[in-house]
């Protein structure tokens, strides 16, 4: 399932945001950020110790089931007391839904996170990125693997001169994804595929900030579903 | 007037190239003090561009510096640290100065360099850096729009013979052929055996190929390139000599090495001509050279 990867801000940088407000409320996620363990209930309970121990208040602290959907709203009505009596929330989901609260609640803010890419769990604790949204899908030419979120240069014609027995040149950690999507399309007999000429990418093909209208019509008469 | 480069390249004649790399700061002395002893020994002078993404004087400002003084210039140009108007603009702008000749590099990343939070660009990758030269030269530019006088460059490329593994790696040797690579550089080769393989495979393709010849200092760079350096493989032999060499006397070994090989290549005919790169010794290159039987 796609996920957001987030990974916690420094506690000394989470307490400068909350300067000047003596009472926090902390909200989690029990999607992605209980997955990757840095907004499940245990890291919500964790933060609001850490957070007596510098002299703040906690009014309250919920787990959102899923921090960025439209139910944010209704599910925050829950605990308007502990929110009201707040000085600033201290979300500890992803951008998504530190947004999401932001747009519902009229008290400053606070994202306890960071959130580094949108991909997948791997295998258990290990995560990756899949897709950067580039507008422009290449994975019809390259077996199905992206080189555009798997390459640390979103190279479009094979490896750079960094490639290194399989692995980045920025981390041999990391899997150089030119090896991965050669061995791939060997496999196909698809490397006819990489010989073709990749012409630059248009990083425009929606200018940020994205925003399109997908009419209620044409959305239900393109996936045969009845909305 | 002097031969240019490209008419070196396709004279038959074993080709000789070097390297200039910029300083951080603008003190400029040293640089052009090496290009003033390489100038004359040397078919044609590379200038780095950040090389390992270290942010040094710019290589367009050492290529104009090898011109001003006379000598053939080789524009390092990767796609690292500007976008494909940026790119373009600098090539309108080399060529009005005289410069050339352009080595086509993606460029390493950012994150091993000295500024490692800055942003990469890669908008272009070598390939379709290739590409664009040989759009500008037909009078248009990447909007498709024409340019108000023309440029017209020798364009050469990065091969690395001993990719691990080697097939991706040819396959983007190819694309860069059919993108408009008229030379390559390879990356440093310490194996002729390997070289040779490499070569027989080249060959079939209408390109030069110059080998690339990094100066070994000592053992332990040796080894040090071994491990960090992707696609640099430096024998166990020739680690053995630079280490049996007296104290003091490793430079003078891995000058011997040097011009060892560019000779075996040379007499060999194993390919077009060599590239050399003594990465900040570059005052000892007329000794390669004369250990080479090149002067």
């Amino acid at each position: 399932m796609i996920r957001s990867i987030t990974q916690q801000k420094p506690m000394a940088e989470i307490i400068g945001h909350c300067e000047g407000a003596s009472k926090v409320f902390i909200v989690g996620c029990g999607t992605c950020t209980t997955l990757t363990r840095t907004g499940g209930q245990p890291e919500v309970v964790k933060m609001a110790d850490r957070l007596r121990e510098a002299n703040k208040e906690v009014t309250g602290w919920m787990v959102l089931p899923v921090a960025c959907d439209e139910l944010t709203s209704e599910a925050l009505e829950e605990n308007r007391d502990a929110i009201a009596g707040a000085d600033t929330l201290l979300i500890m989901t992803c951008a998504f839904g530190v947004q999401t609260i932001a747009m519902h609640i009229d008290k400053p803010v606070v994202p306890a996170l960071d959130t580094l890419f949108i991909g997948k769990e791997k295998a258990p604790g290990l995560f990756g990125e899949i897709c950067v949204q580039c507008g422009e899908c290449v994975l019809a030419d390259t077996g199905g693997i992206c080189p555009v979120a798997g390459c640390h240069k979103g190279m479009v014609n094979g490896p750079c001169g960094g490639t290194n027995k399989g692995k980045c040149e920025i981390d041999s950690n990391k899997d150089c994804v030119w090896t991965l999507i050669y061995e791939k399309l060997e496999k196909l007999g698809r490397l006819d595929r990489m010989r073709a000429y990749q012409p630059p990418k248009n990083y425009h093909v929606e200018p940020r900030p994205g925003r399109i209208i997908i009419p209620f019509d044409a959305r239900s008469e393109d996936d045969g579903t009845k909305l | 007037m002097a031969q240019s480069f490209k008419d070196i390249l396709n004279s038959g004649k074993f080709v000789i190239t070097s390297e200039i790399g910029p300083p951080k700061g603008s003190n400029i002395g040293t640089m052009l003090h090496h290009i003033d002893i390489l100038k004359g020994r040397v078919d044609a002078l590379n200038v780095t561009d950040h090389q390992s993404s270290v942010m040094r004087f710019p290589s367009i400002g050492g290529a104009l510096a090898i011109v001003e003084r006379g000598g053939e210039a080789i524009l390092q140009m990767t796609c690292r640290d500007r976008n494909r108007l940026a790119l373009q603009a600098e090539l309108l702008f080399a060529h009005t100065r005289g410069v050339r000749n352009v080595l086509c590099l993606t460029g390493d990343a950012v994150v091993v360099g000295d500024h490692k939070t800055a942003k990469g660009v890669f908008d272009l990758d070598s390939s379709q850096l290739l590409r664009m030269i040989r759009l500008l030269e037909s009078g248009k530019d990447m909007g498709g729009n024409d340019l108000d006088g023309g440029v017209a460059f020798c364009a050469g490329a990065i091969v690395t013979p001993e990719a691990d593994p080697p097939g991706p790696q040819m396959i983007k040797f190819e694309k860069k052929i059919d993108a408009g690579a008229e030379f390559f550089q390879t990356q440093a080769i310490y194996d002729l055996d390997n070289f040779r393989r490499f070569m027989d495979h080249a060959r079939k393709f209408k390109v030069k190929v110059l080998a690339g010849i990094v100066l070994l200092t000592s053992a332990p760079m040796a080894k040090f390139m071994n491990k960090n350096v992707p696609g640099i493989v430096v024998p166990q032999p020739l680690i053995d000599e630079l280490a049996g060499a007296p104290k003091g006397e490793a430079l003078r070994r891995g000058i011997e090495i040097a011009g060892r090989m560019i000779r075996e290549i040379r007499e060999k005919k194993l390919c077009d001509g060599a590239h050399i790169m003594a990465i900040g010794k570059e005052e000892v290159v007329p000794d390669i050279l004369k250990a080479a039987g090149m002067e």
